[in-house]
């Protein structure tokens, strides 16, 4: 890129994380209406999902963009932890990083593999299936199988405490993420308070939505 | 009081240095920190043992240069000072007390607890100055109308004295708090915008190749820093970066 390239420096890559973060924070919204509404209306997840896995616009544009963001934001997060541990290469005997920041800033590494471990067996449980039911196996379609599926798939117990445990890591990656994302893109301004509150509040209620979902689908099996 | 001291002594920038412990009795609650560690060293003088290297100057927390790792916290377990605003009595006896030099690629140890902080000589370099003609006809500063807001904010970034607290209390090393500002000290005003572009790329670009890390948005430095500078200059070092990278190319 060009010496003045936005995405050269440090900087620049930070912005671009928090822009696929923000990204992936809005998907969430959208990802947790749909798995709601299995609790709500058996009905309408069907016809939501059916609507989801068949739209071409959704497949073909929307889930390749989705893909992207979360590879991006992983990898680009790995690319930074590297680096900044390089910048340290001899550690503090002792280290008290409690007296001036959360402990979720520090460890955004650690719950960001746990989504990401949890990521691998969403795809494994989900993603997969679906793509070989659609495209390899070619079956028809059929709007009514997502839910059946859906209850079958959260019959184990273990299964279930896999996803609460990965979302209350969402949970903490989130209470710290949420408001860095508006930093990152230097909105540092008579907002950021509110938009900080705001970002409690989001990074609790969403991640319990997921939950509350797996824990009903499990005992409505 | 009595105190244990464990303290960082590394020979030269190629040792490996290593904790060594001490023994410190009689300190005053109402020294400082610095004259603590002076006590200790006429100690190790009269023993014949060689003293422990530590920066300091002005010692009234204006020139930057004492810099120390405390308890874990960079200048020690206050808020808003320079080690050598620390006082003994923020201690107790029998305490032990960890002291180490500031932790950075970029920070090399010199001798013991000295660290080189010429990486940030070497940014400042790199942008941070406005370029003034001193032919004679100098417009006097004083005449260009400011409001009072920017002045005021530019005032503030403008007090940071380069300790290095930030770098040191950062889990990334970053040195983020400080580049940003001696970017915003600048920004803020008209004197400097004829630079502005150049000082931001130039001033990032250099803090980058010194090694320092990224930031992660903990906020660490803000807390740790002696003059309070805040997390807004980062932003606003953010938002002059992305002003000059994605203006278009005269
Ligand atoms: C749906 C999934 C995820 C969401 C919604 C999300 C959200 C966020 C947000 C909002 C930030 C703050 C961005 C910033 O400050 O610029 C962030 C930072 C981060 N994320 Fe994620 N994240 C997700 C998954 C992951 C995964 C799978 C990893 C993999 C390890 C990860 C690693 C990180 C790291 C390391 C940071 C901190 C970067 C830094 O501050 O230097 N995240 N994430
Ligand atoms: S920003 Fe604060 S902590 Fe960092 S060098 Fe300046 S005065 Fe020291
Ligand atoms: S010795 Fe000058 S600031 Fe501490």
């Amino acid at each position: 890129m060009s010496k003045s390239g936005l995405f050269r420096l440090t900087i620049g890559r930070k912005i671009a994380m928090a822009l696929s973060a923000l990204f992936l924070m809005i998907f969430l919204l959208q990802h947790l209406t749909i798995n709601f509404s299995a609790v709500v209306s058996p009905d309408t997840f069907n016809e939501l999902s059916h609507f989801m896995g068949t739209n071409p616009v959704i497949q073909f544009f929307a889930q390749p963009i989705l893909i992207f963001a979360v590879v991006f934001h992983f990898v680009m997060g790995f690319i930074l932890e590297i680096r900044n541990r390089k910048a340290r290469p001899i550690n503090y005997a002792k280290n008290n990083g409690a007296a001036n920041s959360t402990w979720m800033s520090r460890n955004m590494i650690y719950s960001g593999l746990v989504i990401l471990a949890f990521l691998v067996l969403h795809f494994i449980d989900f993603w997969l299936p679906e793509m070989n039911y659609k495209y390899i196996e070619m079956n028809a379609a059929d709007p009514n199988r997502y839910y059946e599926e859906l209850l079958h798939k959260f019959a184990h117990p273990a299964r279930v405490i896999a996803y609460v445990v990965a979302f209350i890591l969402l949970a903490l990656h989130l209470l710290h993420g949420f408001g860095s994302a508006f930093q990152s893109m230097g909105q540092n301004n008579k907002y950021i308070d509110s938009l900080k509150k705001f970002g409690v509040f989001y990074s609790i209620v969403v991640p319990l939505g997921f939950i509350i979902t797996a824990i009903a689908l499990y005992l409505q099996h | 009081m009595n105190l244990k001291l464990k303290i960082w002594r590394q020979k030269n920038s190629n040792d490996k240095g290593k904790i060594v412990d001490y023994a410190i009795s009689d300190i005053e609650p109402d020294m400082s920190f610095l004259e603590m560690l002076d006590v200790l060293n006429d100690e190790l003088i009269n023993k014949g043992e060689t003293p422990v290297a530590f920066d300091h100057d002005c010692r009234e927390g204006i020139c930057g240069s004492c810099s120390l790792f405390i308890n874990g916290r960079a200048h020690g377990p206050d808020t808003g000072i320079a080690t050598c605003q620390l006082h003994m009595r923020k201690f107790k006896d029998g305490d032990t007390i960890y002291i180490e030099p500031f932790r950075a690629r970029a920070f090399p140890v010199i001798k013991d607890l000295a660290v080189d902080r010429s990486a940030f000589d070497r940014i400042q370099h790199a942008g941070g100055y406005v370029s003034v003609n001193t032919s004679g006809n100098t417009q006097d500063a004083n005449n260009i109308p400011i409001p009072k807001e920017n002045a005021d904010t530019a005032f503030d970034s403008a007090t940071c004295i380069g300790c290095g607290a930030c770098v040191a209390a950062c889990k990334n090393s970053s040195a983020r708090l400080f580049v940003s500002a001696k970017v915003s000290q600048m920004a803020l005003l008209p004197q400097g915008q004829i630079e502005a572009k150049t000082r931001v790329l130039n001033m990032t670009e250099q803090m980058d190749k010194e090694g320092f890390g990224n930031c992660s948005n903990t906020g660490a430095c803000e807390v740790e820093c002696p003059k309070g500078i805040s997390l807004e200059n980062i932003a606003r070092q953010i938002r002059e970066y992305a002003k000059a990278t994605t203006a278009t190319k005269k």
